[in-house]
């Protein structure tokens, strides 16, 4: 207590202890706290090894009037309708399972808990909030058709999370033919 | 180190570590009375605060079942392989092939729902006789934290069998961890890593499975029980 009164006047000065202490501490702390981010970021993977999001299709004239075609490895539904396709994500609005395509019925059931979808991808039964969203779609120079499953498109143009660029009225929502 | 006394002299702190030991024959004896590994026992007990009608000794039947899930996990971990192509194969072998595979992989899978029960059922009973007021109200904290870690595990050995029911429910499952706000999606991809349920997902839902939330889940047993003993238990009318 002495010493801190006799060196008040003299701003600079800090006791050779107080000084290897707070040192000593702070590169301990510094290490320790360093390490823990070094590990959180260790979890989170760089390099991802799951098929790509973006692939090519058939060309268009491959798909019938009126057909669905299930890509199950994309989870991707692609949709030929008179005078447009498109492709649906094969992701519930719901919780993420996969709807299964009746062809029979028409409509595309959640087996996890019974949301509903006619073909268009709107939903009309079961917990789903919102219809199926579509993938960004397009014509590539090879004449086949180029399909983006990380930009999404919901019917209301809202954004859901990440990579919603619109609503269905985008044109790069649908591909006219 | 004024913030060292800043934390000793919390309310956090002081509900565990009550004394402060003088260099006295008295204060060494208490030192090694209330150490968890010297003493677990207390040194005295109310008859009334272990009778059975009163605790339903709930708390004893969740430690029971986790030493019985310990023990059944880790030979079921002789068997299992946490590889997509193997895990199911491996689950149908110890159902077929491997001698008393049934009721081992049974005996884990029913004292998982055993645990729950009893671990609900046994803060009903601290909540329904008060047993969670002062001076003990952050051992309620840790026994919402063992809780949470009981809840947890069963989440994480849910995905192990790798069947339909375990790989919808884990896609369901941290889909809804994905609601959190803000960190939400960050969770997830952190959970499964990458965006969807397959080999990275399995992998680190066994090793928090088999390793660190059974580790965390003792660390926090030993704090709770140590904290029970010592604070004598709250008793019976």
């Amino acid at each position: 207590m002495d010493d801190e009164i006799a060196h008040k006047s003299d701003r600079m000065s800090v006791s050779r202890r107080n000084f290897l202490r707070t040192i000593g501490w702070g590169s301990i702390v510094a290490f320790l706290s360093g390490s823990l981010l070094a590990v959180v970021r260790y979890l989170f993977p760089k390099v991802s090894y799951e098929p790509s999001p973006s692939f090519k299709v058939q060309t268009p004239e491959d798909y019938e009037i009126g057909t669905v075609v299930v890509d199950k490895p994309h989870k991707v539904f692609i949709v030929r309708e008179e005078n447009i396709i498109y492709a649906l994500i094969a992701v519930c609005t719901h919780l993420g399972c996969t709807p299964r395509w009746f062809p029979d019925e028409g409509i595309f059931k959640c087996p996890c808990h019974g949301s509903r979808f006619y073909k268009n991808g709107i939903n009309f039964y079961g917990p789903a909030p919102r219809p199926l969203d579509r993938a960004f779609i397009t014509l590539a120079p090879d004449g086949r058709i180029l399909i983006d499953t990380s930009k999404k498109f919901s019917s209301d143009g809202r954004s859901y999370g990440e990579g919603y660029l619109g609503d269905w009225k985008d044109p790069r929502s649908y591909l006219e033919v | 180190m004024g913030w060292i006394k800043k934390i000793k002299e919390s309310r956090v702190w002081k509900s565990y570590f009550r004394e402060e030991y003088d260099d006295t024959s008295r204060g060494r004896t208490r030192r090694i009375l209330s150490n968890v590994w010297f003493h677990i026992h207390p040194a005295k007990i109310s008859k009334k605060a272990i009778n059975p009608s009163y605790t339903l000794c709930l708390g004893g039947i969740s430690f029971l079942l986790f030493i019985i899930l310990t023990v059944s996990g880790i030979l079921l971990m002789f068997y299992y392989v946490p590889d997509v192509n193997r895990a199911y194969d491996d689950m149908l072998d110890l159902e077929t092939v491997v001698p008393f595979g049934i009721p081992l992989r049974n005996i884990h899978r029913w004292a998982a729902h055993g645990m729950i029960i009893a671990v609900v059922g046994h803060m009903c009973r601290v909540f329904f006789t008060g047993a969670y007021k002062p001076p003990r109200e952050f051992n309620w904290v840790v026994g919402v934290s063992l809780l949470l870690l009981t809840l947890l595990l069963s989440f994480t050995g849910y995905l192990l069998p790798w069947d339909q029911l375990a790989y919808w429910a884990i896609t369901v499952g941290t889909n809804i961890a994905s609601y959190a706000p803000v960190v939400g999606p960050k969770i997830r991809f952190l959970l499964l890593g990458g965006n969807t349920v397959g080999q990275n997902a399995l992998i680190r839902f066994y090793v928090l499975h088999v390793i660190l939330l059974p580790t965390l889940m003792m660390l926090l047993m030993i704090l709770h029980f140590w904290r029970v003993r010592k604070d004598g238990f709250s008793r019976g009318l």
